[in-house]
């Protein structure tokens, strides 16, 4: 797992995941590139990430991968992120591209819903909540 | 005592709060009106382990975080 202050170099990413790897005999390589759409006034998009329990959650994905022979990648960007650049990258590698297809899938759903990763948008400046975008985590409510 | 951070959006600063259990940290986390609109959409972790159970047993030095709701991406 990688995190980055600002937009990540997608391009810098997958060309070293994917010479990491070139020894390894995978059957397949799936990458998922997440970039900042235009929308409204936003100058931006700004994230707000809590490592500790980012690291424990992806540690859990990486044992399920593993269970399939194949391994999940990613990298965030902390901070803010122009319009137009990358904020999020992940990817897939496994023998078989059946089960790379299908953990691409669970990863990202699994991360939009429990990583622990806080969005803002950023108008003249200022970093405003993305409250209607945002998803309560498996659990949440406990101590209402 | 118990130390209780509160992440990303809800911009409260770290509190020591006295609690035996999670069921009662719930009891004290109530009286801050401020927690109001945010306590029923947050998950909890107990030392960087996500909890589900209320009747959690707390001890002196423990750390609780509350995470509002996410969206990475």
């Amino acid at each position: 797992m990688e995190l980055y202050q600002g937009p990540l170099d997608a391009k810098e990413i997958f060309g070293r995941w994917l010479d990491e790897q070139s020894g390894s005999n995978y059957g397949a390589y799936i990458p998922f590139i997440g970039i900042i759409r235009e929308e409204g006034s936003i100058e931006a998009l700004s994230f707000d990430i809590y490592e500790p329990i980012l690291q424990s959650w992806f540690d859990a994905w990486q044992e399920r991968a593993a269970r399939e022979g194949a391994i999940v990648k990613m990298a965030h960007a902390m901070g803010d992120v122009p319009i137009h650049t990358s904020s999020y990258v992940s990817a897939v590698f496994s023998p078989r591209r059946r089960v790379a297809l299908e953990l691409i899938d669970a990863f990202v759903e699994d991360f939009k819903a429990n990583a622990p990763i806080w969005k803002y948008d950023v108008i003249n400046g200022e970093r405003i909540y993305a409250a209607d975008r945002s998803t309560p985590m498996d659990g949440a409510g406990l101590l209402a | 005592m118990i130390r209780v951070e509160f992440l990303g959006p809800i911009g409260k600063g770290p509190v020591e709060v006295k609690a035996n259990t999670l069921a009662e940290l719930s009891e004290r986390l109530k009286e801050d009106k401020a927690l109001a609109d945010w306590l029923p959409k947050c998950a909890v972790a107990l030392n960087d382990a996500m909890v589900s159970d209320l009747q959690t047993h707390l001890k002196t030095g423990d750390r609780v975080t509350i995470l509002p709701p996410v969206c990475g991406g």
